[in-house]
C-alpha cells in the first residue's frame, strides 16, 4: 500500500529558481535564504520518497484567463519545465506517475472533490523551484517521480482554506488506497506574506507567518477557518496562496512531528517559510498494521477481480 | 458599469484580481499573455498601438497599457502575474515594477524590503478596522463576521 510519510511547506519565490541557475547561491543575500534548505536536502536524501505530490500554482504560464481551473490534477508521464520569458529553467523534465495520478483524480472526485485532469502541462516556478530546493540540482533526472496539483490562487476566490484541508485528507484515502508500496511526500507551495501588486506591494507580516507555521504543525484546523480577507489583510494579496499549504496539511497524521523549520524574510519580495512535517506511522515499505493491511488486501483483489471483468 | 462593492475593496493599496475584474481585463490579460512569444514582442515594441488593435480592450485599459500605468491597468482587470509580462518585455526587473506601483524608487524599495519589508501597521484597513487579527478576534468572538467565505 502507498503511504503518505511527510508534508513539506515550501516558498516558491521565482527569484530563487533565477538564483539558482544563474549560480548566485553563494552571494551573501542569497546564501542566507539557501543555507536555510541545506538540512532539508540532508531529509530529503534519507527519505527517499517514490513519489512527490507537489501542491502549486500556476503564474501565467500553462494557464492564461481563457481557463481557470481551481483544482487540477497532473496526470501526464511528463511534465516540462515552462518559459516563463526568460527561457526554461535548466532544470530536467518532471516525470509524472500517471496510474498513482489517474487514481487519485478517479477517488477524490467520487468523494465530491471536482478535480480538472490535466494531461497535458508545462510547470513554472512554483513547481520547480521547491523541487530545487529539496532536490538540488540534479543533472539528469529529478530522484523521484512527481504529480503535480495546480490550485488557482490567481483569480479571486481560491479554494476556502477548509477545502483544501479536506481536499488533502481525501488524497490521503486516495493513496491508501493505492495497491504498491510507495513512499509519498507532500509538498505544499507558496507564500509566505507577500504582496507583489498596488501601491501595498512589498507587505510582510512575519508575525502572522509565525503564528500560521505553529498552527500548521500542532492546531491546523484552526487555520482552516481563516477567512480569505484575513489572508489578503494580514498577509498580502498574493500571501492568500497560503491555503495550499493546507492540502499538504490535510493529508497528513492530525498529529505530526515538526522535523524542520526555516524562516527569512526578504527573498525578493517575499517572507521564505519552510517546514517539514513527518507523520508518525510507518513507511510504506515497513509493517503495516494487520488490519489496514487486511483492507489493502481485499481492495486489491476487489481490483483483480474488477479487473477481469472487463477483459 | 460601477464595480460591486465588496469586503476586501477596504484593504487599502489593494486591487484584487476577482471574478469582475478577471471578465473585464479579459484584453488586459491576453494582451500580456502574448508576450511570451518572442515575434509577438517585437510586433509589440515596433508599434504599441497598432499592436494592440489584436485586442478588446477599452480607451481606458489601451491608454493604461501604452502608459505603463502599472496601478490603472490592475484597476482596470489586469492581474500582476501577467502585468510582468509586460514588465519583462519592457526589460524591467520585477523589483522595478513594485517600486514603480508603489511610487518610489527601485533603491528605496528595496531597501524596505531588506528592512523586512512594509509593515501591516497601519495597512490593515482604509475604514479605520486597523487592529491586528488576534485582538479582533478576541473583541468579537461571538460574532465572527463577515467572513467572504462563508457568505452565500
Amino acid at each position: 500500500m502507498a503511504k503518505i510519510i511527510a508534508g513539506v511547506g515550501s516558498s516558491h519565490v521565482p527569484a530563487i529558481g533565477a538564483a539558482l541557475d544563474n549560480g548566485k547561491t553563494e552571494e551573501p543575500y542569497w546564501k542566507r535564504v539557501f543555507s536555510g534548505f541545506e538540512k532539508s536536502k540532508q531529509w530529503m536524501a534519507r527519505s527517499k520518497p517514490d513519489v512527490a505530490i507537489v501542491v502549486f500554482n500556476d503564474h501565467a504560464s500553462a494557464f492564461s484567463v481563457d481557463l481557470i481551473p481551481t483544482f487540477a490534477l497532473g496526470c501526464a508521464a511528463e511534465f516540462p519545465p515552462a518559459d516563463e520569458g526568460w527561457g526554461p529553467r535548466p532544470v530536467p523534465v518532471v516525470k509524472g506517475h500517471p496510474a498513482l495520478a489517474a487514481h487519485i483524480a478517479q477517488s477524490v472526485i467520487l468523494d465530491e472533490f471536482d478535480l480538472t485532469v490535466v494531461n497535458k502541462m508545462e510547470v513554472d516556478h512554483g513547481l520547480t523551484v521547491p523541487m530545487s530546493l529539496l532536490f538540488g540540482q540534479p543533472k539528469d533526472e529529478w530522484p523521484c517521480r512527481v504529480i503535480p496539483l495546480a490550485v488557482n490562487v490567481v483569480m479571486y476566490p481560491p479554494p476556502t482554506g477548509h477545502r483544501c484541508y479536506m481536499l488533502g485528507k481525501a488524497i490521503r484515502k486516495a493513496v491508501e488506497s493505492y495497491p504498491e508500496d510507495l513512499n509519498v511526500v507532500i509538498f505544499g507551495t507558496g507564500g509566505l506574506s507577500h504582496q507583489i501588486s498596488g501601491p501595498r506591494a512589498g507587505l510582510i507580516n512575519s508575525r502572522w507567518d509565525k503564528a500560521f507555521l505553529d498552527n500548521l504543525s500542532k492546531d491546523p484546523k484552526k487555520l482552516t477557518r481563516i477567512p480569505h480577507l484575513e489572508y489578503m489583510r494580514e498577509a498580502g494579496a498574493e500571501g492568500i496562496e497560503m491555503v495550499m499549504w493546507l492540502i499538504m496539511r490535510g493529508a497528513l497524521d492530525d498529529k505530526v512531528d515538526e522535523v524542520y523549520r526555516f524562516y527569512t524574510v526578504p527573498a525578493s519580495n517575499t517572507a521564505v517559510g519552510h517546514i517539514i512535517l513527518e507523520n508518525r506511522g510507518k513507511t510504506a515499505r515497513k509493517r503495516v498494521p494487520a488490519s489496514k493491511s487486511r483492507q489493502a488486501a481485499a481492495r486489491m483483489a476487489s481490483a483483480r477481480i474488477a479487473g477481469k471483468g472487463t477483459r | 458599469m460601477a464595480r460591486t462593492p465588496q469586503d476586501y475593496d477596504d484593504i487599502p493599496g489593494t486591487f484584487v484580481f476577482d471574478a469582475e475584474r478577471s471578465r473585464q481585463g479579459y484584453g488586459i490579460n491576453m494582451f500580456c499573455m502574448s508576450l511570451m512569444k518572442d515575434e509577438n514582442r517585437k510586433a509589440f515594441k515596433a508599434d504599441e498601438a497598432q499592436y494592440l488593435k489584436k485586442f478588446q480592450l477599452t480607451d481606458e485599459q489601451r491608454d493604461a497599457i501604452l502608459k505603463r500605468d502599472y496601478n490603472r491597468m490592475l484597476e482596470l482587470g489586469g492581474n500582476i502575474y501577467f502585468t510582468a509580462k509586460l514588465g519583462a518585455t519592457d526589460g524591467h526587473s520585477f523589483q522595478h515594477l513594485a517600486a514603480v506601483m508603489t511610487g518610489s524608487t527601485q533603491q528605496d524599495y528595496a531597501a524596505m524590503m531588506l528592512g523586512g519589508g512594509r509593515s501591516v501597521e497601519g495597512n490593515r484597513s482604509r475604514s479605520g478596522k486597523d487592529k491586528p487579527a488576534r485582538e479582533k478576534s478576541k473583541a468579537k468572538a461571538k460574532s465572527r463576521p463577515k467572513s467572504t467565505t462563508r457568505r452565500k
